[in-house]
């Protein structure tokens, strides 16, 4: 490892300057307004948290954690995600709150990354969980709701890919007969490997049928017409139960009014073991990465002793801002005063009086500019109190 | 519109004149002189394509980026490198395979730690792993033959067509280790929102492919 250089930073850090930081501040502000007035209320939680409690309980892969150990020597992590620190609340503090709880959060998280190339290690995260309330009414509210805050700003061409690892699981577990084997299609579908996956299924021995049952898995996507096809796979109570979750999710959404926004996608599978039933993932068309994503992980709470029904999603905020492209947000107006010592008194008077109008006053020592001109024209407005003879000078 | 165009990556070279085909067959309105343009973008107005040729091993980069939808891979750069795509067909194109080779009589030491060169350490050292044996890689770019020739390494892992490199250099292959063939990837985003696009690409591509396969 080479000594870094002055300017460098570490992998996947990033700088937010003035004009970057205005479209963040604009972004944050309306989805965070959004999630308020759905009734969703705001939590901080710390940074740094235990790594065999939160850390352990993450859906993010151990490699990715931030790893340090605090000063008696308990391994701890950058928070790799804001579910986890929330599950730990809802399961301790709030653990007397009435549920259903409602909760947001807008906070940095941290993945170590590999490669850099456009993806960073320490991002804003804004979100929500909606923790104790299993019906499908709750899945629906948060996925209406994260396509509500990126309506909010403006951000074009969306859309939901929504799925049920608790189908994937019970006709996976009902063609194959174990968790071992289910795993391992489990797998190719997580790795978004649908060649090993088809040629794993060939290589089994199951009857003819049931290896279509397999394959037709891979082409169930699109409208709602895809539930009706995957009825025809399914065989048991579960996967059954499972879309039938998924058609009342999809009414559920057509009172929201989102249904042009959803398409189901019924292989979608984020994460092997830690959602476990409607999962979702959200895109713009402006971005090849996917902007954000939730789910219901109903055992995550059982990890902090407690079994409760839970779902939320998170959406990235410097995403967002990368989807939006174009997007530039006004830079307030500011006036800019330029004194002169004699009249120093009387520039910070005029300022406070600027400043209790709501007005963003910059006061500066015309001693202290190198260059007047070069340094004025940032300002759209000018004013210059100098020299002893001006008709505002108190002395 | 623009916006239901494909850009699709490729591999310069053999894959691309194979995939090419393969669009052909599958009813694409390619252009005959194609193949025979050194620009590194090419456009097909007719099938609403645009080609990124790339190097091989960097095709799947561009598409997991977002910058093409779709791409043509290697089974070999896939593991390799690892990146967030669908993997959605084989196109049983540019059949080859994986091996170990090493020089005649070449016998595993217990005592000291046995040096692998390859272009292609992560797949190689996972490959090694699972078989419970611990190796050092040595990472080359090219002319991995030479790697035991001159003592830099007792086994290269390499790609096989043909076996006559191996011969020429007098190596033997002691394991074939996998099958690769060429596969279309798609990156996550456009597989939801060009799914129309992607979808009627699949569905006339895989009879073109089954076809193929029994002809052989």
């Amino acid at each position: 490892m080479v000594k870094p250089l002055m300017f460098e930073k570490p992998t996947g850090m990033r700088d937010t300057l003035p004009n970057l930081y205005r479209v963040k501040e604009s972004i944050r502000k309306k989805t965070s307004t959004e999630m308020r007035q759905w009734g969703y209320e705001p939590i901080e939680t710390p940074t740094l948290e235990y790594f065999d409690t939160v850390g352990y309980a993450s859906a993010i892969l151990e490699q990715q954690l931030f790893k340090l150990l605090d000063q008696q020597g308990h391994p701890l992590v950058l928070r790799p995600d804001m579910t986890a620190p929330i599950a730990r609340i809802a399961a301790s503090t709030l653990k007397e709150k009435q549920r259903p709880v409602r909760l947001t959060y807008d906070a940095n998280v941290f993945r170590a990354q590999q490669r850099e190339g456009g993806k960073t290690a320490e991002f804003e995260q804004v979100g929500v969980e909606l923790i104790g309330d299993e019906t499908v009414s709750a899945d629906g509210e948060v996925i209406a709701l994260m396509l509500s805050a990126m309506n909010r700003i403006e951000l074009q061409d969306v859309q939901v890919a929504i799925g049920n690892v608790a189908f994937v699981h019970a006709l996976l577990i009902d063609i194959l007969g174990s968790e071992e084997r289910a795993e391992v299609l489990k797998r190719y579908l997580y790795e978004k490997n649908y060649v090993g996956f088809r040629r794993h299924v060939e290589s089994l021995s199951l009857s003819s049928i049931d290896k279509r049952r397999l394959e037709k898995l891979l082409k169930l996507r699109g409208g709602r017409e895809v539930l009706d096809e995957a009825y025809g796979i399914a065989e048991t109570e579960e996967a059954r139960q499972a879309l039938d979750d998924l058609v009342q999710l999809s009414d559920v959404l057509t009172s929201f009014g989102v249904e042009e926004n959803v398409r189901f996608d019924l292989n979608l599978l984020m994460h092997m073991s830690y959602y476990t039933g409607v999962v979702f993932e959200a895109y713009s068309s402006n971005l090849g990465y996917p902007i954000g994503s939730g789910g219901r992980y109903d055992e995550l709470l059982r990890r902090f002793d407690q079994q409760e029904a839970a779902t939320g999603f998170g959406l990235r905020l410097d995403l967002l801002v990368e989807a939006l492209g174009s997007a530039e947000v006004e830079q307030e107006q500011s006036t800019c005063l330029i004194f002169s010592h004699e009249r120093r008194a009387e520039a910070v008077r005029e300022a406070k009086r600027l400043r209790e109008n709501g007005e963003t006053v910059v006061l500066q020592d015309i001693a202290g500019i190198a260059d007047v001109d070069a340094f004025s024209q940032a300002y759209p407005k000018v004013e210059y109190l100098i020299g002893t003879n001006g008709g505002g000078s108190s002395e | 519109m623009n916006n239901e165009w494909l850009t699709i990556a490729m591999p310069k070279g053999r894959i691309f004149d194979e995939a090419v085909e393969l669009l052909r067959l599958a009813g694409y309105d390619l252009p005959p002189e194609f193949e025979e343009s050194r620009k590194l973008i090419i456009e097909s107005e007719s099938a609403g394509m645009r080609f990124i040729l790339a190097k091989p091993m960097d095709v799947p980069t561009y598409v997991e980026h977002g910058v093409c939808d779709v791409g043509v891979a290697g089974k070999d750069v896939l593991i390799e490198e690892e990146r967030d795509v669908y993997e959605l067909l084989d196109l049983q194109i540019s059949a080859c395979y994986m091996a170990v080779a090493a020089l005649p009589g070449y016998e595993r030491k217990k005592d000291i730690a046995p040096k692998v060169a390859t272009k292609y350490p992560n797949l190689a050292s996972s490959y090694f792993r699972a078989q419970g044996e611990q190796v050092e890689m040595i990472k080359l770019n090219g002319s991995i033959e030479l790697a035991p020739l001159v003592g830099l390494a007792d086994r290269i892992v390499d790609i096989v067509s043909t076996g006559q490199t191996l011969k020429e250099n007098g190596l033997v292959e002691t394991e074939e280790m996998m099958t690769i063939t060429s596969r279309l990837i798609v990156n996550p985003v456009s597989y939801r929102m060009k799914a129309a696009a992607i979808d009627e690409m699949v569905t006339r591509l895989e009879p073109v492919i089954a076809k193929e396969e029994t002809s052989e």
